[in-house]
Formats: C-alpha cells, sequence, structure tokens
C-alpha cells in the first residue's frame, strides 16, 4: 500500500465533490481523488497513492515507471486481488 | 555485474555506481526510511552491487511493520464484532495480532474488506447505513491525506456509521528517536520521496543541522536510490550537512499544500508506539476534538487492549537498523511468509520479507515440517 503509482488523467468530473477522476495505469483504469491536485488537466499524469492524486508528473518518468512497476509485478500486488494473495501467502488457497 | 542488467537504465545505473564507487574514500553507512526504498534496494541487489564502504542501513518506513500489535488486537476485536463492517488495505491481512490475524477474523464470520482507498470505505458506509463501517487508517504522512479527506466527508455527508482506527506515524520525529539512540551508526539518509510529495521539506533542514547529516530525498526506483546515494555520499565526502532533492520530479520544496492543509484540520500530532520500537514523542496523528467523534477507539471502547509483543521477534531492531533480518535465529526457520511471527516477515515493504523473498540463499536452511515454501518465489540472483 505504500506504494504510490504514477497514472494519466483519461476523464475528469467536474461535478463530483471531492473533484474526481479516471485515472490509467498502464492499462488498469481506476477513479482517483483529484482534489489535492485540483487544476489538473486530461492526459497528464499524476502520482497516486490510495486512490488520492498527490503531486504532478512529467510523461516520460511516469511511463518510465509504469514499465518498471509491471516488469516488478508491482502493479499486480496494487491493484490485484488481495485476499488470493493473502490465501497463497497464508497456503490456504 | 550481478544484477545490473535488470536496471531499466543499465548504463546509466553503471555511471552512478563508478561515481560512487570514486566518491567514497571512507565508510559511511546511509540509512533508507521508505520500506518502499528497502524493497527496492533488496530486489535489485543494489546494497551488494555498491562498494563496500558504502552500508545501507533499512529504517522504518513501512507502515504495516510499525502499526503497534495493540493496534492489530483493536482492530482484531473490532473486526469480530457483529454488525461492523471491517475495511482495510491488503496488506495488513496477514499481520499477526496475539493470537490470531484479520484473515482469520474473516474466517471466523467476521465482515473483512480489502478496500483500495479509504473513499470505497467511505462508499460502503455511505452503502449500509444499518452498519458501521471501520476504516484502518495507518500510513505515514503520504497516507494521511487520503484519510483525512474520508473523514472530512463523512462530517459533510452526515455519516455517523463510519470511523477510523487511527495509527498514523510521521517521518521527522522517527529520524530524531534513530539518530539519539546510543547505538545508532547512520550518518545519512535518504528520506522517503513521496512523504515529501506531501509534506514537502520545510521539517528536515533543522534535522540536517542539529544531527550534521546529509538528508537527500530520493525516490524509490533502482537509479533514484543510486542517484540518493551518490549525493549522499558526495555530501559526506566534502564534509557537508544539507537537504537535498534528488526527486525533483515528483517532490517540489513546499510539498502539497492543499493537502497539508486537509491533515491539519483532521489531525492533531500525538505520541505514538512504534511496534517493536517503543513510544516516540509527536510521532503520529490522532483526529482533532472536533473529529473525535469518528474515533473507533472511542466509539468501540477498546482503549484497555495491552499487549506483549513475542519476545523472539527482533523487528524492533531490524527496523532501527541495529540488526539485519538474517541476524534474528526465527529468520527462514520459524519465522517465514507464510508463518510470520512479526509484520516485518508479512508486509511487501517489510525488511523481513525482502530479504527472505531475494537473500533465500542466505537464509538458514529450512528445518523439516518448518513450512517455509520458498520453491514459490522466483528469486532476482
Ligand atoms: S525474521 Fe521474523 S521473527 Fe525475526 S525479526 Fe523478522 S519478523 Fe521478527
Amino acid at each position: 500500500m505504500c506504494l504510490a503509482v504514477p497514472g494519466k488523467v483519461v476523464a475528469i468530473d467536474d461535478s463530483a465533490d471531492p473533484l474526481t477522476g479516471l485515472v490509467d495505469f498502464g492499462g488498469v483504469q481506476k477513479q482517483a481523488c483529484l482534489e489535492y491536485v485540483s487544476d489538473v488537466r486530461v492526459g497528464e499524469y499524476v502520482i497516486v497513492h490510495v486512490g488520492f492524486a498527490l503531486q504532478r508528473l512529467d510523461e516520460e518518468s511516469a511511463l518510465a515507471s509504469l514499465k518498471l512497476f509491471e516488469e516488478l509485478g508491482l502493479l499486480e500486488e496494487e491493484f490485484g486481488d488481495a485476499w488470493e494473495q493473502a490465501e497463497k501467502e497464508a497456503g490456504t488457497a | 555485474m550481478k544484477y545490473i542488467d535488470e536496471f531499466n537504465d543499465p548504463e546509466l545505473a553503471r555511471r552512478l555506481l563508478d561515481e560512487i564507487r570514486a566518491t567514497a574514500t571512507r565508510p559511511w553507512a546511509l540509512m533508507e526510511v521508505c520500506g518502499g526504498q528497502t524493497h527496492s534496494i533488496i530486489r535489485h541487489g543494489i546494497d551488494q552491487l555498491l562498494p563496500e564502504q558504502v552500508e545501507l542501513i533499512h529504517g522504518p518506513g513501512c507502515p504495516v511493520c510499525v502499526t503497534p500489535l495493540e493496534v492489530i488486537d483493536k482492530a482484531l476485536e473490532i473486526a469480530s464484532r457483529p454488525g461492523v463492517i471491517f475495511c482495510s488495505f491488503g496488506d495488513m491481512l496477514r499481520v499477526p495480532g496475539t493470537d490470531r490475524d484479520l484473515f482469520r477474523v474473516k474466517g471466523e464470520g467476521g465482515d473483512v474488506r480489502v478496500v483500495y482507498s479509504p473513499l470505497d470505505a467511505l462508499e460502503l458506509a455511505r452503502r449500509n447505513p444499518d452498519r458501521e463501517v471501520v476504516f484502518f487508517a495507518i500510513g505515514f504522512e503520504t497516507t494521511a491525506p487520503a484519510n483525512a479527506m474520508a473523514v472530512h466527508q463523512a462530517r459533510r455527508l452526515g455519516l455517523s456509521n463510519f470511523s477510523l482506527l487511527v495509527s498514523h506515524v510521521r517521518v521527522p520525529p522517527a529520524v530524531e528517536a534513530i539518530m539519539t539512540a546510543p547505538e545508532c551508526r547512520v550518518q545519512g539518509f535518504l528520506a522517503a520521496g513521496h512523504v515529501c510529495s506531501v509534506m514537502g521539506m520545510a521539517e528536515y533542514p533543522e534535522l540536517a543541522e542539529r544531527f550534521r547529516v546529509p538528508m537527500v530525498v530520493t525516490g524509490f526506483e533502482p537509479l533514484d536510490i543510486l542517484e540518493g546515494i551518490r549525493r549522499a555520499v558526495r555530501q559526506l565526502e566534502r564534509g557537508e550537512h544539507r537537504v537535498e532533492n534528488a526527486y525533483p520530479r515528483a517532490v517540489r520544496e513546499e510539498g502539497n499544500p492543499a493537502a497539508v492543509r486537509m491533515i491539519e484540520e483532521v489531525f492533531e500530532v500525538t505520541d505514538r508506539s512504534w511496534r517493536g520500537i517503543g513510544r516516540i514523542p509527536a510521532s503520529g496523528w490522532r483526529l482533532t476534538d472536533a473529529f473525535r467523534a469518528y474515533d473507533a477507539e472511542h466509539r468501540f471502547d477498546v482503549g484497555g487492549i495491552r499487549t506483549e509483543e513475542p519476545a523472539e521477534c527482533r523487528a524492533g531492531e531490524v527496523l532501527q537498523g541495529l540488526i539485519k533480518p538474517t541476524e534474528c535465529a526465527a529468520f527462514g526457520t520459524t519465522c517465514t511468509p507464510r508463518t510470520p511471527l512479526g509484520a516485518t516477515m508479512v508486509s511487501s515493504e517489510g525488511a523481513c520479507a525482502a530479504y527472505y523473498l531475494y537473500r533465500r540463499m542466505n537464509a538458514p536452511a529450512p528445518q523439516a515440517g518448518g513450512g517455509a515454501q520458498q520453491e514459490e518465489v522466483a528469486p532476482v540472483a
């Protein structure tokens, strides 16, 4: 959960309070709270932690991080099924 | 060179390593504070690529690892109550309490749910007005803006069935505790990048000055870490102790002021116990009086729970950088990710788990029937 993952803002819901948008993390799309980066635009990259965008990031660094996270299996860890993972770890799966 | 081809830019990694090697003329000990950095370091073998003079000491920056046993037991107690939906991040499921974990509570019929964000827990509260929804609010400064927003929204929406079990911790007091410990060997810090994305860098110059240690704000990708080390070593060799930002693409001097304002509205600084380490003054946050109604400890009256940690687990020393996980007698024998004794063996950011997963070649051979199923995890080397 400590991971902060870069993603691309693909849609913004201006009517939502707090401000919310759809963020794409290398194919996985999730809603994120954009209130702390409230002037962000569609197409920009942000660093998202537990569903909250915390800072903007340039595209080049964002894509490099995402590629690395994917290679390391960290995206699966962050967005995959936690129960499945816990069962596997506990040896009960 | 072992490991280095795994870097996303092996050429740049090689250059950084050459420069560190050329700069370091004496032994230096640096602490990386963030558990994500520890994981990255062990996974990529960065500690083994560094010249002998430069030693990395792993710090306490894993929120799952430092959450006190007492709070885990409170979580287990609340999660077992009828009518409660207990929400947590997935990493907390297998953190051992005194006699079980959240995973077991769920097996015994408790309604434990994994959420990705505290706002998901808030949504559950909205949809289940007849249930009490409790969110396990752990984390460092990076997670605090999210938890602060969740409780702020709960009040705004008039949701009275939502509360937080808060166990928030702050980095700067931990740095101070580490530096004032008599056994401390740390000479410089790689400060946690994403904590600084939120809080900025204002809290660090005073610490760097007082303890005369360089503090380099560092990201947690392998190249970020090498760059952080390069800058810290360069300062040490020059006799400097400044705060430097080696992660400018995600960290601004002022952090994220909107997020800090929200934290300050909802939380106030308090003393906190860290698992295995003990009480550190001013090292945590709790809800302010205005938000006390959303504090699960009050709502469920679990204030009386007191616990003792298992004596054989040396996670406290691991978290303070006093020993390496492999120096713990239980490491890889009675304590494995499948049968963890301490949280540092559970969390993906825990030092013991990182060593177990990527350094198994150095682990003592698992005892027969010890349950160590190491073959499931592919080593990096
Ligand atoms: S190896 Fe296990 S018992 Fe030893 S310090 Fe780490 S978590 Fe505790």
